[in-house]
């Protein structure tokens, strides 16, 4: 059953809880659909399944090697989507494609394929605010809420008309540069989140670049929760499988919840 | 305006038409990046615009165009090649610019805008390597950084480029994600802006990637279209080629030719690399066997697999190793205004050695595809006795190894 994205997410953090939402490469090997299970059970509040695409360029090595090794594999939207449709975990479900991807299929077709997979909200990194209305119509005809980034260098106007376009969650680039792990949080990361804070009542995560639990309870001072991508894909391009997700994750949500 | 000749001054004609709405060449163009370069996307649109109608900017940038780059170039009459083919050939010669090809036209135009920006270093892909040695060249002269990326395929097969550009100050990264080649390099670009935007200034070589540089990079190369008409005006007694062809890979050289005969009767024929042929799958085709996508930041047409994931280009010559190709190719490919043709491999080899051996010219691989094509097509669909102009966007020498290892089968020591 679909969960919608932002009920949820607000209910979640009304409760006093800061919001986990990890990142798994949709087909990446043939337990992915057990690392989604996982990464709930240990105390994620959504998931981002991400729908790999030959040239990403928001993203860094580690998801790069997972979106080639997904495709190797014969990943495909469709045969994600399908295997997505079998998930009924109890949390909101995202994708996170490039819009290439999302064009080819169709935009209506595609919005009303991630309304049948149980998929409520989408994350499309390449389509900025002023390209968005095609897609953002089809969305909203399906009931996908497409969730919008804000980064860095965005300005205090164009904050609060992405704040305001935004459905699901507004996600906070915490850094300048594209996903993969660093060896401490950015400098960049409280202001934006703090921006968003003071722009929004919509829920407000950060992410890209977020690696560690520490980083991940550091960054949630700032915002309302975290998004965890490379950090746990990296573990399951090392061979990791559902069990060393859950520990990550796992490990994750007790530092937000010590914090 | 008076003929440009060698030697004399700049004229640079009045800007040409903007893009509408949000970059858009009909339905293709746009800005489609993360948000990350949003903002710098902006303040550069806004820059070019005020610094292109600027007449201080517009005389600087003609007077850079000939004190350094060696403009205005000749056009040429291929007096033995044309009596071969039973054509009349006009050859544009951007070979003569200093560093030997086109490219330089437009790193000098954003090296200018870099500085006005406040930026102190360049990043930039490239395939063949001509855009990586212009940017090189470029950054050397404003004192500006440059970091350089290129497919590890073309650090492989253009070895002389890699070491021209380390020489010039720049540093060279060997591209090894995806097909390690052009696509891949300007991905790895795109990235390395997402991290730097603040100080640095993405100088794409082509007539792509997202607004404004399709239309930016087609003014920074619209001189060499400008020029050509004018001097082919002179050679003809008044007249316009009847045809103007080049090569196209992202499209910079055809763009820049192609503006400045959008005006006139002459019909406009882009050629494509078709790599081991349009049927083999191995090819650059984008306008031939491309489908409408999302791609570096615009809409165009894009070699893709049935998912809409993007396909790895073949050619002999890295300049048109690019599954894309720029959105305004796209848009006069849609309305009919230009048209789009192929060239082999091989027949860029043939067009090659035959420039070679009828002008003493030896033309780089990209331009040999236009060659080539008109080459094959004289006497057949070029009609005996046609007028042609064709732009010449480089010049040979660094693919001679290459070429040379190709025909003769051995490797020069």
């Amino acid at each position: 059953m679909t969960v919608a994205v932002e009920p949820y997410l607000r209910a979640r953090r009304a409760e006093g809880r800061k919001l986990l939402v990890p990142y798994v490469t949709g087909g990446l090997g043939k337990h992915w659909l057990e690392v989604v299970r996982a990464v709930v059970d240990a105390g994620a509040d959504a998931v981002e399944i991400g729908i790999p695409f030959s040239d990403p360029v928001m993203d860094g090595v580690t998801i790069q090697e997972a979106s080639q090794r997904a495709i190797a594999l014969d990943a495909t939207p469709r045969s994600i989507l399908n295997e997505a449709a079998t998930l009924d975990v109890g949390v909101p479900l995202l994708v996170m494609t490039y819009y290439n991807l999302v064009l080819h299929a169709g935009l209506e077709r595609f919005a009303a394929e991630l309304a049948v997979a149980g998929i409520a909200g989408a994350i499309i990194p390449d389509l900025p605010l002023d390209e968005l209305a095609p897609w953002a119509a089809a969305a909203d005809d399906s009931g996908v809420e497409t969730v919008l980034l804000a980064a860095p260098t965005t300005t205090p106007e164009r904050l609060l008309a992405l704040c305001e376009r935004s459905r699901g969650f507004v996600y906070g680039v915490s850094l300048m540069g594209v996903t993969g792990e660093r060896t401490s949080l950015a400098s960049q990361a409280g202001e934006m989140g703090s921006r968003l804070k003071a722009a929004t009542d919509k829920p407000a995560l950060l992410g890209v670049g977020i690696s560690t639990p520490q980083q991940a309870a550091e960054a949630s001072q700032h915002a309302d929760g975290v998004v965890i991508g490379s950090a746990l894909v990296r573990r399951l391009l090392q061979g990791g499988g559902p069990g060393e997700a859950a520990d990550f994750i796992g490990s994750v949500r007790t530092a937000l919840d010590e914090s | 305006m008076s003929v440009p000749v060698r030697g004399g001054p700049v004229h640079l004609d009045p800007p040409g038409p903007e893009p509408t709405g949000l970059g858009r060449f009909a339905d293709f163009g746009g800005r489609f990046v993360p948000e990350t370069l949003v903002p710098a996307l902006e303040e550069l649109e806004a820059q070019f615009r005020t610094a292109w109608s600027s007449d201080e900017f517009r005389d600087e940038y003609a007077e850079l165009l000939g004190s350094y780059a060696g403009r205005p170039t000749p056009v040429t009459e291929c007096h033995r090649l044309s009596e071969r083919l039973g054509l009349r050939v006009l050859l544009k010669r951007e070979d003569l610019t200093h560093t030997g090809s086109h490219k330089i036209n437009n790193v000098l135009g954003q090296a200018m805008l870099t500085r006005r920006m406040g930026k102190t270093r360049l990043i930039a892909e490239t395939g063949a390597g001509q855009h990586g040695v212009a940017t090189a060249t470029a950054a050397a002269l404003f004192g500006l950084d440059c970091l350089v990326f290129m497919g590890a395929v073309d650090v492989e097969r253009q070895a002389l480029n890699v070491w021209r550009m380390q020489l010039l100050g720049a540093e060279v990264v060997s591209v090894t994600s995806g097909s390690a080649t052009l696509k891949d390099a300007i991905n790895d670009a795109m990235r390395e802006w997402v991290a730097s935007v603040n100080t640095t200034h993405y100088c794409i070589g082509s007539v792509m990637g997202p607004h404004p540089f399709p239309w930016m990079v087609r003014e920074f190369q619209r001189v060499v279209g400008d020029e050509a008409r004018e001097q082919s005006r002179a050679i003809l007694e008044g007249a316009d080629p009847q045809m103007v062809v080049a090569c196209v890979g992202g499209g910079s050289n055809a763009m820049g030719t192609f503006a400045g005969f959008i005006d006139t009767e002459a019909e406009l024929v882009g050629v494509e690399a078709a790599g081991l042929g349009l049927e083999s799958g191995k090819h650059g085709a984008a306008i031939a066997r491309g489908v409408p996508g999302v791609v570096h930041g615009m809409r165009s047409l894009f070699l893709q697999d049935e998912d809409g994931q993007i396909i790895e280009a073949h050619s002999i010559s890295a300049g048109l190793d690019y599954p894309g190709i720029g959105p305004e190719h796209a848009a006069l490919s849609a309305s009919g205004r230009a048209r789009y043709e192929s060239a082999t491999d091989d027949e860029a080899l043939a067009g090659f050695t035959l420039l070679a051996e009828t002008e003493g010219i030896v033309p780089a691989l990209e331009p040999a595809h236009a060659i080539g094509w008109v080459a094959r097509e004289a006497g057949h669909s070029i009609p005996a006795g046609t007028t042609v102009l064709i732009t010449l966007s480089g010049r040979g020498d660094k693919d001679a190894a290459q070429v040379a290892e190709r025909l003769t089968g051995e490797r020069l020591q």
